[in-house]
């Protein structure tokens, strides 16, 4: 690889951003001064390439501090890490925090998903741009959902700088998103994460239960409130006892496949290869979905500790917590308790001096949701653009950097608490049939009391909403988030397991619950749904990359239409779905005609 | 590739094919099995020389027990499998996807696409006058050849050859994402700044004539490109003593592009920039 550079020049600043992540430059072949040393320096090989990871951070640390990414700054980090410019930049251009062309410094994203639409995200927008328009210094954009749908309408500020300073503003008016935007460095403080938890303090929480009751930066005070039981008890029972525990307790998987995790982790572990990762994705960007985000920083050690568990039982002496760009507050929380576990000797080299190695290293998403998906996220990690490919192989096989992995959510991990501490058959009597355990799920919407709500497998549609107060006139519930599916409000009896809501032709997915009024227009809900897919497409493979297109174009034809006028786009729109469910590479395109297909089935949206 | 390796022996496996039971050694993807078998499936992005991206979805067949369609070109058969590669089902797909294909991009230089587009019944025109398509000025920036995105599939041959699968050069990639993807060298500017080398091995891959030769291009945009009047004749590039095949490709006794046998063990189809472009000298006869 002979490698070609331009003649643009980072500035100062782009140079520094870059230099504070790599260290300063060896050679005047990465950027440095010329010496004489240079005429005998090399890099090559394996020692040029293994740095490839770091593309993703070094793209962020220019954004962060510039708050784009230009010609010098992208060349520059690509001498420094032995990258191909044009691969770079197609990795740059790839991800919707970054910008290749110059910007101001701040961004102000504005929510315009579903939760926040149905909350009066377009008025939010309109008063926001005619305060923030041109002269004001602040780039406001629509962004997709922003992970914060229970204090909808939603806004995040994010003003480039050494340190970058971010705000969000939640529910947001245009005041106070203005003011967020204008000096974000002063904006008040988020409220506390257990206001996204009406049953904060309900003793029988098993995920929640620490939420807002421990201090999340004290790992003292997780101490104190139970932490590190569980870890204790992976450690009497060796790795094959935690995989047998897991199974068990018949945990599968939250992220939405709903996959056996004690499967994931056996197939793992053995695994001839080595070494193996493990990898906790927390990019969480489903329209609806917040619950990660919550754990994150209500409860963070709980994840750590997780992590840690999960890690031994498959082998594995390094973890990726892969963590959504747009979720600043749980990147500082997870930052610290990563921190404080590492320097408490709960991470390293020595795990509670039980000579078992492990360490976590955090990855921050820039704006992609397909970078959840497992092998895209696996990409996304590696420097490359956040493109699934066809399993097999699958991750446990060869998953990141080639490498035997297991890839987990966020909940999913920290369940496994719950089944170290307190045994597998306790934690397999929850819940109903072959869903086991506690659930949470993200509601929001048409709600009196919209957060996060921890319930057994079993509960009702309708207990939940009850739960959450739904208010009068629901024409829908969308069930699962964008790639879910809608049902009826005669339709509440459905059980909220994996299993009962397959019987009912719908998807449980990763939790979302998403309460409409029937003063939601439907039409204009799916032509955002539809927008959202096309927007979020990586583009590679055709049925998704055009179908998705084709999809909001034919949605768009048919806002205003029904009956006759409607079924001519519908019947293309059934063809085309079809075709993208079938052949499309990844989950994103197999299921990006779910909900509208669901919302004409079953609730008869253009009748 | 169409060259056999002759490795060490490999195991049979068994599986059926559309009902028959068929053997093919381990290793072998469903698309081998069915063109040994006299199968003929569709396919665009895979190509004899590189590692498919299986990003088109034309070659889609049905695997018994799989939730999706599974892409011929790059799935490894397996013993016991039972495959169907023309069902109502796998046609569905494949009619949709070149619907999608041929209502965003321009296919009238892809080989074969008219007669699939025929074949399995497709109205690439059903989206409506609006649907939207890939519509770019072709980028003319040298003297040897013509990026043309308006026809470009987005199959990642290009890429995969101008980087690590042969030349390393990894002048090209896919930049943005979704429907505004598309190849382009750093920062997006003229080939002239970039890293390419000028070895033409991406045009010897394209499968569409996205990438063509600026000779080709022109003669098309004069309205005298003629391939029926054009002859093939394989030679031996005379630069240097690596000893590539050539096929120059000749019309009215002028050279008028210069490609390469893919089945050639030493290049696989793959030249430099003289072999591919360096002809004038032949036909300079002042
Ligand atoms: C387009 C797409 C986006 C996804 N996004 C997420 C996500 O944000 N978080 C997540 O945990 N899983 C997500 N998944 C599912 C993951 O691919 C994977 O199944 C999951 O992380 C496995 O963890 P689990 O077994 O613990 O559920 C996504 C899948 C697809 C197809
Ligand atoms: S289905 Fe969509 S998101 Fe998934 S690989 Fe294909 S283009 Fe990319
Ligand atoms: S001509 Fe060669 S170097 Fe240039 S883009 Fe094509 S493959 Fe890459
Ligand atoms: S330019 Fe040609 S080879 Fe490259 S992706 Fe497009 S169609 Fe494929
Ligand atoms: S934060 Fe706006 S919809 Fe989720
Ligand atoms: S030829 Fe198989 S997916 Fe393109």
């Amino acid at each position: 690889m002979d490698l070609h550079f331009g003649d643009s020049k980072p500035t100062d600043e782009e140079r520094a951003a870059v230099d504070a992540l790599l260290g300063p430059p060896e050679s005047s072949w990465e950027g440095a001064d010329r010496s004489d040393a240079d005429l005998r320096w090399a890099r090559g090989g394996r020692a040029a390439r293994e740095r490839r990871d770091l593309l993703l951070p070094g793209l962020h640390a220019v954004n962060d501090r510039i708050g784009w990414i230009s010609e010098g700054a992208l060349d520059y980090l690509c001498r420094r890490l032995t990258v191909p410019p044009a691969e770079a930049y197609g990795v740059a251009t790839f991800y919707a925090m970054f910008s290749v062309k110059p910007r101001p410094a701040t961004v102000l994203q504005v929510c315009t998903d579903l939760a926040c639409a149905a909350a009066g995200a377009s008025e939010l927008c309109a008063g926001v741009e005619a305060r923030l328009g041109l002269g004001s210094g602040v780039g406001v954009e629509r962004s997709p959902c922003l992970g914060l749908c229970e204090r909808a309408p939603a806004a995040l500020a994010v003003k480039a700088g050494d340190p970058v300073r971010t705000a969000v503003s939640a529910p947001a008016t245009v005041e106070r998103a203005v003011l967020a935007a204008s000096s974000p460095g002063s904006a008040p403080e988020e409220p506390s994460a257990a206001l996204a938890v009406p049953q904060a303090g309900d003793p029988s929480l098993m995920l929640l239960g620490r939420v807002g009751v421990v201090d999340p930066a004290s790992l003292d005070d997780y101490r104190a409130h139970g932490g590190y039981t569980a870890l204790r008890q992976a450690f009497a029972i060796g790795p094959a006892g935690v995989i047998r525990e897991v199974t068990d307790a018949g945990l599968v998987g939250r992220g939405g496949a709903a996959f056996p995790t004690g499967r994931k982790w056996q197939a793992t572990a053995s695994q001839p290869d080595h070494p193996h990762y493990l990898v906790c994705n927390a990019d969480e960007s489903e329209p609806g979905t917040f619950k990660d985000r919550v754990v994150m920083e209500g409860d963070p050690y709980s994840l750590v500790e997780a992590m840690t568990i999960a890690a031994y039982a498959v082998g594995a002496h390094k973890g990726y917590l892969y963590l959504r760009g747009e979720y600043p507050r749980a990147l500082r929380r997870m930052e610290h308790a990563v921190g404080q576990a590492r320097a408490r000797g709960l991470l390293g080299d020595d795990v509670l001096g039980q000579g078992y190695a492990f360490d976590i290293e955090i990855r921050r998403g820039a704006g992609a949701y397909i970078c959840g998906e497992e092998t895209a996220l696996f990409a996304s990690i590696e420097g490359y653009r956040g493109e699934p490919r066809s399993k097999p192989p699958f991750p446990v096989e060869k998953g990141l950097f080639g490498k035997p992995t297991a890839e987990n959510n966020v909940e999913t991990l920290v369940n496994v608490l719950p089944i170290l501490t307190g045994g597998a058959s306790a934690y397999a009597a929850i819940g109903s049939g072959a869903s086991t355990g506690p659930k949470l799920f993200c509601v929001s919407g048409s709600v009196d009391r919209p957060g996060i709500y921890e319930l057994p497998f079993g509960a009702t549609l309708g207990e939940l909403l009850d739960l959450a107060g739904v208010r009068g006139g629901l024409r829908a519930v969308l069930l699962g988030g964008a790639a879910g599916g809608f049902v009826r409000p005669d339709e509440l009896d459905i059980p909220l397991t994996f299993e009962g809501t397959r019987a009912a032709g719908t998807t449980l997915g990763s939790g979302v619950v998403l309460a409409f009024d029937d003063t939601v227009p439907l039409p204009r809900l799916l032509l955002r749904i539809a927008e959202f897919f096309r927007d979020e497409s990586c583009g590679q493979c055709v049925p998704c990359r055009v179908g998705t297109m084709r999809q909001e174009e034919a949605l768009h034809r048919i806002v205003e239409r029904t009956g006759a006028d409607a079924a001519a786009d519908i019947t293309l729109l059934r063809e085309v779905g079809r075709a993208m469910k079938d052949a499309s590479i990844c989950g994103l395109g197999q299921t990006a005609w779910n909900a509208v297909e669901s919302a004409i089935d079953r609730l008869g949206a253009y009748e | 590739m169409t060259v056999t390796t002759l490795g060490i022996p490999r195991r049979l496996l068994e599986f059926t094919l559309d009902g028959e039971p068929v053997r093919a050694p381990e290793g072998t993807t469903l698309l081998d099995a069915c063109r040994s078998a006299g199968k003929d499936v569709p396919t665009l992005c895979q190509g004899d020389t590189l590692t498919p991206k299986n990003a088109c979805r034309v070659c889609v067949v049905e695997v018994e027990g799989a939730r999706t369609l599974v892409p011929a070109c790059s799935r490894k058969a397996e013993a016991g499998m039972e495959v169907r590669t023309d069902t109502e089902r796998t046609r569905h797909s494949r009619k949709v996807v070149l619907e999608l294909l041929a209502s965003s991009v321009d296919l009238s230089t892809t080989p074969e696409v008219a007669g699939w587009l025929k074949e399995y019944e497709a109205k690439p025109d059903r989206f409506g006058p609006d649907a939207a398509r890939v519509d770019e000025e072709p980028r003319v920036d040298n003297d040897l050849y013509v990026r043309d995105y308006g026809k470009c599939i987005l199959c990642y041959k290009c890429v995969d050859a101008c980087g690590d699968q042969w030349q390393n050069s990894f002048a090209i990639s896919v930049t943005g994402r979704g429907f505004d993807a598309r190849i382009a060298v750093e920062h997006d500017g003229p080939l002239t700044e970039s890293a390419c080398v000028y070895c033409g091995n991406c045009i010897e891959v394209c499968p569409t004539g996205a990438l063509s030769f600026k000779s080709e291009f022109d003669m098309r945009a004069a309205g005298t490109w003629d391939e029926s009047a054009q002859t093939g004749t394989t030679t031996v590039c005379a630069y240097c003593g690596v000893g590539c095949n050539l096929t120059l490709h000749v019309q009215d006794n002028e050279i008028v592009k210069v490609t390469s046998p893919h089945d050639n063990p030493v290049t696989h189809g793959n030249l430099c920039i003289k072999g591919r472009f360096g002809y004038q000298h032949v036909q300079n006869r002042d």
